[in-house]
């Protein structure tokens, strides 16, 4: 968001006319890719090292560097069946995440087209507002919120977790900055002028335009529900959790088995593993878009 | 923009009224029906986002205040007006202050090493390297696996006894550190976790920044004989200093934050509120445990606005120390960029060198 308009698309393969000699700006050396391969080691050897440990014995765990992994993965599977509702968990996060995902790149479209493309009066004065907002961590409001859901009744349901996040103030940024460079104006004016009603041109102007920064919010906000903890642990009971939820369950207790938690870290790791091999290169695309956290 | 202004009169627009109107009143109804569309469409529109933003996230903040001034208790109830009694009571409590404490050090051990590494990462992702993509996803992988699988993996590498940590210092004769016990090493160990999945991620936004710093003004720095070294801290870093600033700022908003990871850092000693000795509880943890396990609403509200405050404050101070130290390097700039223009100046009437747009370039800036 703070970068300038040029960093929104991936920069034109740039040519060095200097020489490679003096290893001044031609391609870069032997401590580049070596600092490189290091970082890609540190990022996948903990999630290795978990599948490791989860599928060895404790002969593993006494070994210094453990690298290859053992037989034992799919009998410490079972045991994380028995000790957490796996699939209902991983049911509930799907469900939570997909809703909220539909809903926050829905109201953040339109509300961004709005702020991008239309005339209204406080227009300017909402916008500050909603940027003003983004900053402020709305998990600092739990207790009226949990003290909402127990009015409510909804406290151990899916609703009470959908409900806090259908909207963020981060999503309608967002869409405002993507739609305010990408439709011209004049396109707007000729939906016009064809006789387009104001919902006509939102759908046959805006919606295509913005297609790829809906793709880009969705990746990120599915993340943002998935990965939530704390306030589904406060309202969700251990019966009915999300996978966070559920998997925290694993360590509680005095002893803990921990090939088993990690098991369960690894299980509750390859959904999201799935969508970074899908869409990884649109979640690096997002980040340097400037899809900030959120 | 003009586009959308409504307008009184357009007769074009519209083929069912072959009569131009004279005035407002003359309007037909679809032209009402137009007019109304073009200026209530927008409301309509944003409102969505505002009646649900106000009801799950401005109300339970202003109503946070509200719990504060009451003796409000998670099963009773709402119970007396105390006024700022939870306050003064929160201000008084030890435990408070060493929540403030754990987080501050947590933050600071998270923070600063993460934008340093991030920088040199996305200083090595932006030169001409083979396999952009691959690199690029390989430092995000960590961002992927979400706080409480990080947390309880790490927490089991962290293991005082056959820890990974432990086993790998053990090779270079170090003695196994007490990652659950010690305040420090449980700081660092939980700062290691934010660590390890933000900084690619936080990479790939400077990266982004990087990449929009023309490359004339390297090839210039170079022809002029910077090093590799001298052209990152004279033009990279004062290049993205907005995109600098917005990750400091996020990075310590997210940091005040941290609950996963000293939540699920060693559950079995003391049920999950930050170590036995409370060593390692950040202040979203303490917030958690007065509200959900003491059953404390009042005093939990008020942990929640003095948290909400000490954010705003950090995040102002951030603001306010990242502005000057732009304005005090750019005073220096401009006289190292007077000073070498002169000398620039001397070495071309002398014939040394052949074009000056490098240095030019650089004091555009």
């Amino acid at each position: 968001m703070t970068a300038p308009a040029q960093t929104r698309i991936f920069p034109v393969r740039r040519q060095s006319p200097l020489p490679k000699r003096g290893g001044r700006l031609g391609r870069p050396g032997f401590l580049a890719y070596g600092l490189l391969t290091a970082v890609l080691l540190g990022s996948a050897y903990p999630l290795w090292w978990s599948v490791v440990l989860g599928s060895g014995t404790n002969a593993t765990r006494s070994e210094t560097l453990p690298l290859l992994p053992g037989g034992n993965f799919f009998a410490n599977a079972a045991k994380v069946f028995d000790a957490i509702p796996f699939w209902t968990a991983l049911g509930n996060s799907l469900l939570v995440s997909s809703i909220i995902t539909l809903s926050v790149v829905t109201f953040s479209t339109l509300a961004g087209y709005a702020f991008a493309k239309l005339r209204f009066r406080g227009r300017n004065g909402l916008m500050v507002f909603v940027v003003a907002t983004m900053a402020i961590p709305t998990q600092l409001g739990i207790i009226p919120l949990f003290i909402m859901m127990k009015q409510l009744g909804w406290t151990g349901t899916l609703g009470a977790v959908i409900v806090p996040t259908l909207v963020t103030a981060f999503g309608v940024f967002f869409m405002r900055q993507y739609l305010v460079d990408v439709i011209p104006d004049e396109l707007i004016e000729a939906a016009r002028v064809d006789g387009a009603n104001q919902i006509r041109t939102f759908f046959h102007v805006a919606v295509p335009a913005a297609r790829p920064a809906m793709a880009i919010l969705a990746l990120f906000t599915f993340m943002m529900a998935w990965t939530d903890f704390l306030w589904p642990l406060i309202v969700l009971s251990p019966t009915n959790p999300t996978l966070q939820t559920a998997l925290a369950q694993l360590q509680s207790g005095y002893y803990v088995d921990y090939s088993v938690v990690l098991t369960g870290a690894v299980l509750s790791v390859v959904p999201l593993l799935v969508l970074f091999v899908l869409a990884g290169r649109q979640l690096v695309a997002g980040i340097m878009q400037g899809a900030v956290k959120g | 923009m003009t586009s959308t202004l409504p307008r009184p009169a357009a007769p074009a627009t519209d083929p069912e009224a072959p009569r131009p109107p004279r005035g407002r009143t003359d309007l037909t109804f679809r032209q009402r029906l137009s007019r109304f569309d073009v200026k209530a469409s927008p409301y309509l529109y944003i409102s969505p986002f505002f009646l649900t933003f106000g009801l799950i996230g401005l109300f339970p903040l202003v109503y946070t205040f509200v719990v504060s001034m009451y003796d409000w208790q998670l099963l009773q109830g709402q119970g007396e007006f105390v006024g700022f009694e939870n306050f003064a009571n929160v201000l008084q409590d030890p435990f408070f202050w060493n929540s403030i404490f754990n987080t501050f050090s947590i933050f600071l051990l998270s923070s600063i090493p993460q934008i340093a590494v991030a920088l040199v990462i996305a200083a090595v992702l932006d030169q001409n390297i083979k396999a952009k993509t691959f690199w690029r996803m390989s430092v995000l992988l960590p961002y992927v696996v979400a706080p409480v699988a990080v947390a309880l993996i790490f927490s089991d590498m962290f293991g005082e006894q056959s820890g990974l940590v432990n086993n790998l210092l053990g090779l270079i004769g170090i003695d196994p550190v007490q990652w659950k016990h010690d305040t420090l090493a449980s700081h660092f160990a939980i700062a290691t976790m934010v660590n390890w999945r933000w900084t690619g991620y936080n990479a790939l936004i400077l990266l982004a920044a990087m990449q929009a710093i023309p490359r004339d003004l390297y090839e210039s720095a170079a022809l002029d004989g910077a090093g590799g070294v001298r052209r990152f801290f004279s033009i990279t870093v004062p290049s993205i200093r907005p995109t600098l600033i917005f990750v400091i700022i996020t990075a310590t908003i997210g940091g005040l934050q941290i609950f996963a990871e000293p939540k699920l850092f060693d559950v079995t000693s003391a049920g999950g509120i930050g170590g036995f000795d409370r060593q390692f509880q950040t202040t979203v943890l303490y917030l958690w445990e007065m509200a959900f396990f003491r059953g404390n609403f009042g005093e939990a509200a008020a942990i929640a606005w003095l948290l909400f405050l000490l954010i705003v404050l950090i995040g102002l101070i951030n603001f306010l120390l990242s502005r000057r130290i732009a304005t005090a390097e750019t005073r220096i700039d401009k006289k190292r960029t007077a000073r070498r223009l002169r000398a620039h100046a001397d070495r071309a009437s002398q014939g040394l060198v052949g074009e000056g747009a490098g240095v030019e370039e650089r004091g555009n800036r």
